[in-house]
């Protein structure tokens, strides 16, 4: 197993106007391996891939993808680079006006020049892959969601792309489907040799697929480390979160003035 | 008192510098639509396909408005016509109303009710979804592959889109005054004959329509494209884009017709 990092992120602030979202995430990770990005809903994760695809610029620090630092590429050099990068959307964002073959087959047409009859091989490999070879003919709509997530995960890997960042690839997903998006992406950034990103707060079923674990709390890293590392760590945030406890460091309520004083309780029973 | 009073004034200025930066926005947008064309225009299949879902689908509303326009102007025409014993101009009034307002207006109207607003609701309900930005995660630019046939599509729909509202029009006012209440045929085809001038009504309604064509599709374009990406923000951007370009139609259609028919007889 090769360890050349793949993705380096350095000191990465982002901020939208005044409100702080990252404050200063170090991050390296490795050809090859699945690392799951963790953390409660808000915490920033969503903004981190999108950093990562440079959709959005840092306020400060960078990421780099193969040596490069994305937000100094031109907008050609960036479409160049995410040809080889992928994402697949919470719902799969497959696009609602093509079948599942146009949808899969929609990156081979836009950047090469392999023939109709080869791109129907590619397609038909790629569904495969996902153990739906037998929808493609049908619409998106058409699908349920794990199948249609499982479908956007056969476009992203569509050019065997070196890094797929997944957003949520759990959400809403049965036990049965969410067992077989998870092994997928395992069974296929080892086939394919590619790096995978999976932001997520779904703790148990990552903790499976996962080499590493990072957790994002209010914008900072909170904790890292191996699955192993992870479900024995005293720290209490780490446990709180991995065991799902009400109390802890992440608090139940969100800021707020005192609750006697929002209901104008002060004084009245002096 | 002068606090409220500064507040207003302050509430005034801000929705005036949301609005020209909206309409700068907006401008850089249509540029950028221009620049990135040539994807559409390489692979010409991409505007065909929305080409028939602007203008194939539109057909139906066109066609049948069209005729009812038509067979209304002839009512009111002979109506008004044959207190001055000139029924037999029924076809010249018909026939330049036509070609030189209604045609135009209204098709672009019907245009921007059934065409822009789909165009707005696809647009705004494929950024809701994460699709837009799939297509960016892609490496394939949205404004090349998605806005630019839409907009092209819109733009050459229009002015075919135009035509046949008139000419369905022009029979729907055949049908009433010449079949219907009996008006001289003769006399119906050569008056509208004589009366309508190729360079004048003719060429002038195209070039109106192929304004409204533009202006249209851009609005609807961009609204979709500048959606806020939930529920409640595409149908606000839908409504936007009727609206606006109605008032759009009527406002350029008066500085359209001031420019090309003024000091005609």
């Amino acid at each position: 197993m090769t360890s050349e990092t793949l993705v380096e992120i350095k000191g990465l602030n982002f901020s939208y106007g005044e409100r702080s979202i990252l404050n200063g995430i170090d991050m390296t990770m490795f050809r090859g391996k699945v690392i799951a990005i963790m953390g409660g809903s808000g915490s920033g994760k969503t903004t981190l891939l999108r950093l990562i695809g440079g959709a959005i610029r840092p306020s400060a620090g960078y990421v780099k993808i193969a040596g490069k630092i994305v937000h100094e590429l031109k907008r050609d050099e960036l479409f160049q680079m995410r040809r080889k990068m992928s994402m697949l959307f919470q719902f799969g964002a497959l696009f609602t006006d093509l079948s599942v073959f146009d949808n899969v087959a929609f990156q081979m047409r836009e950047h090469t020049d392999l023939s109709e009859s080869m791109i129907r091989d590619l397609v038909l490999m790629k569904l495969q892959a996902v153990g739906l070879r037998g929808t493609h003919d049908l619409m998106p709509a058409q699908l349920s969601g794990g199948m249609a997530r499982r479908v956007a995960l056969a476009r992203s890997i569509a050019l065997d792309p070196l890094l797929i960042m997944y957003d949520e690839p759990f959400t809403g997903l049965d036990p049965i489907s969410l067992t077989v998006i998870g092994n997928l992406i395992r069974r296929l950034t080892d086939a394919l040799g590619m790096t995978s990103i999976v932001v997520t707060h779904d703790v148990q079923e990552s903790l499976k697929i996962v080499d590493y674990v990072y957790f994002i709390s209010e914008g900072v890293i909170a904790a890292h480390g191996t699955p192993a590392e992870v479900r024995e760590s005293v720290a209490p945030f780490v446990h709180q979160f991995v065991y799902g406890e009400e109390d802890g460091p992440i608090p139940f309520h969100y800021p707020a003035e005192a609750y006697a004083s929002d209901l104008k309780l002060e004084g009245s029973f002096a | 008192m002068p606090r409220r009073i500064v507040v207003g004034i302050r509430g005034v200025g801000h929705r005036v510098i949301d609005s020209i930066w909206r309409l700068g926005y907006a401008s850089r947008f249509f540029l950028l639509t221009l620049l990135k064309s040539g994807t559409s225009f390489r692979r010409f299949g991409l505007i065909i396909r929305e080409l028939y879902f602007t203008g194939v689908l539109s057909l139906i509303i066109i066609v049948v408005s069209g005729l009812f326009v038509g067979m209304v102007l002839g009512l009111q025409g002979y109506e008004t016509l044959q207190r001055f014993g000139a029924e037999s101009a029924v076809g010249t009034m018909v026939a330049l109303s036509l070609v030189r307002e209604l045609g135009p207006v209204v098709a672009a109207l019907l245009f921007a009710s059934r065409a822009g607003s789909a165009i707005t609701a696809e647009i705004g309900l494929m950024k809701a979804t994460d699709q837009l930005a799939a297509m960016e995660m892609m490496a394939v630019d949205p404004i090349a592959r998605v806005v630019a046939p839409r907009f092209w599509a819109g733009v050459i729909s229009m002015p075919f889109l135009a035509a046949l509202f008139s000419v369905v029009g022009v029979f729907g006012g055949y049908l009433i005054a010449v079949v219907l209440i009996g008006v001289d045929e003769g006399s119906f085809w050569s008056q509208m004959q004589n009366a309508v001038d190729f360079r004048y009504d003719i060429v002038n309604g195209v070039i109106k329509t192929c304004v409204f064509g533009v202006a249209v599709t851009a609005i609807a374009v961009f609204e979709g494209y500048d959606a806020s990406p939930t529920a409640e923000g595409v149908s606000g951007a839908t409504t936007r884009t009727v609206v606006t370009s109605a008032l759009a139609i009527l406002g350029l259609d008066f500085v359209l017709t001031s420019v090309m028919f003024r000091g005609m007889s």
